[in-house]
């Protein structure tokens, strides 16, 4: 049995967090990309991403378990047929959030969480970096050699002292 | 009604006050802009966030 969400609710109470969530879903497939607190960010994101993977179905019944959250047609119809296909090769993870700072005025955690529109290619690249993770260490570390000297410089002086203490 | 009994002296006031203080938050240099900005936090100088464009530069 699905365990309820522990803690407050946005908003106060259970419905108006449901409000609250659908309407900010329904921003960020309208926009593809929204500012909000860090807090409504991190709980939309579970949300969103379940209704893109009804979206990938596509069929009749996954539209009107959709249309039960986003109220609005025409981004129901944008999501299954704009957003749900660039995601086709994606298995999860379709949304990013980036934390932005604090905000002026109650210093409220700030986040921008967008639909990931790089293409797969670069993921697929990444996939068997992941798998030989030795050779993923050194490629950066060659990366920041090219790019700060100093730091490498400094990196190495430190590693000698260190096999020197040893 | 409560009320106090004695005077607060200015010492006691002023040791509790002297623990009253802010902390420096911890910065990183940005990678792109080589500003300082907070850690796993888009740069507020440049926008960026591991040299992604996140938001629109403010300078």
């Amino acid at each position: 049995m699905p365990q309820p969400t522990k803690g407050a609710r946005l908003g106060g109470s259970a419905a108006h967090q449901k409000l609250i969530l659908a309407n900010l879903a329904t921003a960020l497939f309208e926009h593809g990309r929204i500012t909000t607190t860090e807090a409504k960010a991190r709980r939309l994101r579970p949300l969103a991403e379940k209704l893109i993977t009804k979206a990938k179905r596509g069929d009749l019944h996954n539209r009107r378990l959709v249309a039960q959250t986003i109220r609005d047609k025409g981004v129901v119809h944008t999501l299954f047929t704009e957003i749900a296909p660039t995601f086709e090769a994606r298995p999860g993870g379709y949304t990013r959030i980036t934390k932005i700072g604090p905000r002026k005025g109650d210093a409220a955690p700030m986040a921008v969480i967008e639909l990931v529109t790089e293409p797969m290619a670069a993921k697929t690249a990444a996939a068997p970096k992941a798998d030989e993770k030795p050779a993923k260490s050194e490629a950066p570390a060659e990366d920041e050699a090219a790019k700060t000297e100093d730091t490498t410089a400094a990196e190495a002086a430190s590693e000698d002292t260190a096999g020197d203490a040893k | 009604m409560a009320v106090p009994k004695r005077k607060k002296s200015r010492s006691n006031t002023r040791h509790r006050r002297s623990q009253w203080k802010a902390a420096a938050p911890n910065l990183v240099e940005c990678p792109t802009c080589r500003d300082k900005k907070l850690p796993h936090t888009a740069c507020a100088t440049c926008g960026t966030y591991d040299r992604r464009q996140v938001t629109s530069p403010s300078a």
